[in-house]
């Protein structure tokens, strides 16, 4: 805030990119600029305010304090999308409904969830982590001993390698940021450090993976590289606070900052330390990518630069008009820290850099923030990120020249490939709806 | 964690202790070691991950012959009438590449057969996982690699042919990120 401030003189913020992308600083004296704006006549359509009255819930007793809140009944569709609301015997998800929520915590009813087999109904008393496989000393641990030990807090966000899948269509779906996207979240994770328990094991220097497995129906398990193990993988017991949610791992998952999803294995039970990895179902088959060659990858692990715009999206109209709007998304790479967020409103051509919201903080989403001001014509948004690691969201073209996209529209609960994290384009309609375009 | 290592060691030195013994100590002092000892044979009932080279594969066999009738009872209510598909993906040879409209199958995908068998006996069948015998689960996967026509219907398939089978598509993966393994 320091400097030079805008003065009321200052009628026109600064324009950085076409389509109307104001300077990020117009945030900062927010107050001044818009209200500029408004001086100028933009956003000029409101009506004038109605007369004062009180409501009824200013007039009486209200109700009895739950003793675990929820949101406002006013708030019953901010919820999560089921693909498999009987829970007949497939994989089930639920997904996060980014449009509606903002900051970078995701509040845990509305984290996303993936099961293969319902959610387990976990007995914490009878849990137990087993530690074995090349170790010195075969290892079990209670949740309770396991609250003895020194425990860490950290920010981070929970991808599953097949969020965005969609964006391999070869034509765009028409779905909202939910369907597309809504397979990340990102909360704040308390537990133990797996180094911890590791070096209370002792690991032969043999090992070079270990096989982690969960207590679901599935006994779901991934292979994950010991040099993961030792940098910064947790077994997870909190999330935002209170204990993991049972559709995200209760009562403790292992959480590989960074990493896709399915291997932060839920309702950890087993850690077997192995020289080799047990090319498992979800590594060997499932996770692996198809790429237009024949050959697939292996081991991707990292879910890569990427970024979204969340407000506006598909769902939300700007039935305000043509004024100063907001664009904002979310940004996050598993490689580190959020450095920079590009902002397009005419489909690429020009971009202005985007305001981080603090904090920003390494393997979790960070909320970025951009000043528009729309002129009521038709207008394509993008986001591209940029990391610590010095790389750079893809456009959608490269992407899908390296990796491939289908001969025809899938179901958008399909899952053609994985690992995409290529730019997504929202088209602004005249009438202040918003399409998904490929751009 | 650094911080505290720190603070023991000066006082180690401050109390005179040889400081290479303390840092030996250390590993015991400054962590709980709650973890319980338990013996391979106490664990073993848990310790059921199949490796490719068919470490972890139990005693017994079985052909595509058993497993066929076992596949009728227990996974075709799923997977479909001879494993062509339903509610569950479909488990026969399907289309000789697969790409990204879909067709992954055991054997123009799946690069290790013994991932079948570990699979087949922690998860399926879905609504009664672990219900079958280490038998029963050796005669579906011959009967799987059967019906994938990598092996014959009286071919037997146990801890040394399962490794063994060969599969099309071991050979086309590439490690994506291998400075990070």
């Amino acid at each position: 805030m320091a400097g030079k401030q805008p003065t009321r003189t200052a009628q026109e913020p600064e324009i950085v990119a076409g389509n109307g992308l104001l300077h990020r600083r117009a945030l900062l004296g927010s107050g001044v600029m818009l209200a500029g704006a408004a001086a100028a006549g933009i956003g000029a359509t409101s009506a004038a305010a109605e007369p004062l009255k009180d409501g009824p819930w200013s007039l009486r007793w209200g109700q009895v304090l739950p003793a675990y809140q929820v949101p406002s009944r006013f708030e019953q569709h901010v919820v999560r999308s089921l693909d498999n609301p009987t829970n007949i015997l497939r994989n089930s998800r639920a997904r996060t409904p980014h449009h509606l929520l903002k900051g970078i915590i995701t509040p845990n009813g509305l984290a996303f969830t993936i099961c293969h087999g319902g959610v387990p109904d976990i007995d914490p008393a009878q849990h137990k982590l087993v530690i074995h496989g090349l170790v010195r000393r075969p290892l079990v641990f209670t949740l309770d001993s396991l609250e003895r030990y020194p425990m860490v807090s950290r920010i981070g966000f929970v991808e599953c390698g097949g969020n965005s899948a969609p964006l391999f269509s070869n034509e765009p779906l028409q779905e909202n940021v939910q369907a597309i996207h809504g397979l990340a979240f990102c909360s704040e994770w308390s537990g133990v450090l797996l180094s911890t328990l590791l070096e209370e094991a002792g690991v032969d220097p043999k090992a070079k993976w270990m096989i982690a497995e969960g207590a679901d129906n599935s006994l779901l398990s991934r292979s994950v590289p010991v040099a993961k193990a030792m940098d910064d993988a947790m077994i997870a017991l909190y999330q935002n606070g209170e204990r993991i949610q049972p559709g995200n791992g209760y009562p403790m998952r292992l959480w590989l900052p960074g990493y896709e999803g399915n291997m932060n294995v839920k309702y950890l039970r087993r850690i077997k330390l192995t020289e080799e990895p047990g090319m498992t179902y979800y590594e060997s088959r499932t996770y692996s990518q198809i790429l237009p060659d024949g050959k697939a990858y292996r081991f991707y692990f990292l879910q890569e630069v990427k970024s979204f715009i969340t407000s506006p999206s598909p769902g939300l109209t700007m039935a305000g008009g043509p004024g100063v709007y907001e664009i904002t998304g979310i940004a996050y790479s598993g490689t580190g820290r959020i450095t920079k967020v590009l902002v397009s409103a005419d489909g690429g051509q020009s971009w202005g850099e985007a305001a981080l919201q603090d904090p920003v903080v390494p393997k979790a989403f960070t909320r970025f923030r951009m000043p528009w001001r729309w002129n009521g014509g038709p207008a394509t948004l993008q986001s591209r990120a940029f990391d610590e690691g010095g790389n750079m969201q893809p456009t959608r073209a490269q992407f899908v020249a390296h990796r491939g996209q289908t001969t025809r529209p899938p179901s958008v609960l399909g899952f053609p490939s994985q690992h995409f994290n290529a730019i997504t384009s929202w088209q602004v309609q005249a009438n202040g709806s918003v399409r998904h375009v490929y751009a | 964690m650094s911080t505290l290592r720190i603070t023991a060691t000066a006082i180690a030195m401050a109390l005179g202790l040889s400081v290479g013994v303390f840092a030996a100590e250390s590993q015991n002092t400054l962590r709980p070691n709650l973890g319980q000892a338990i013996t391979p044979g106490d664990l073993a009932p848990w310790d059921i991950s199949v490796m490719p080279d068919g470490t972890g594969l139990p005693p017994g066999s079985g052909t595509a012959v058993q497993g066929a009738p076992i596949f009728q009872a227990k996974c075709a209510a799923c997977h479909g009438e001879n494993g062509k598909g339903g509610e569950a993906a479909m488990v026969t040879a399907g289309p000789p590449r697969a790409t990204l409209d879909g067709g992954k199958t055991i054997a123009n995908f799946w690069p290790y057969a013994t991932t079948i068998f570990d699979f087949v006996r922690r998860a399926m069948p879905a609504n009664a996982p672990k219900s079958l015998t280490d038998q029963e689960v050796y005669a579906l996967t011959a009967y799987l690699l059967s019906l994938n026509k990598l092996i014959g219907e009286t071919d037997t398939i146990d801890a040394k042919t399962l490794p063994a089978v060969k599969m099309p598509n071991v050979n086309n993966f590439i490690i994506r990120f291998p400075e990070r393994i």
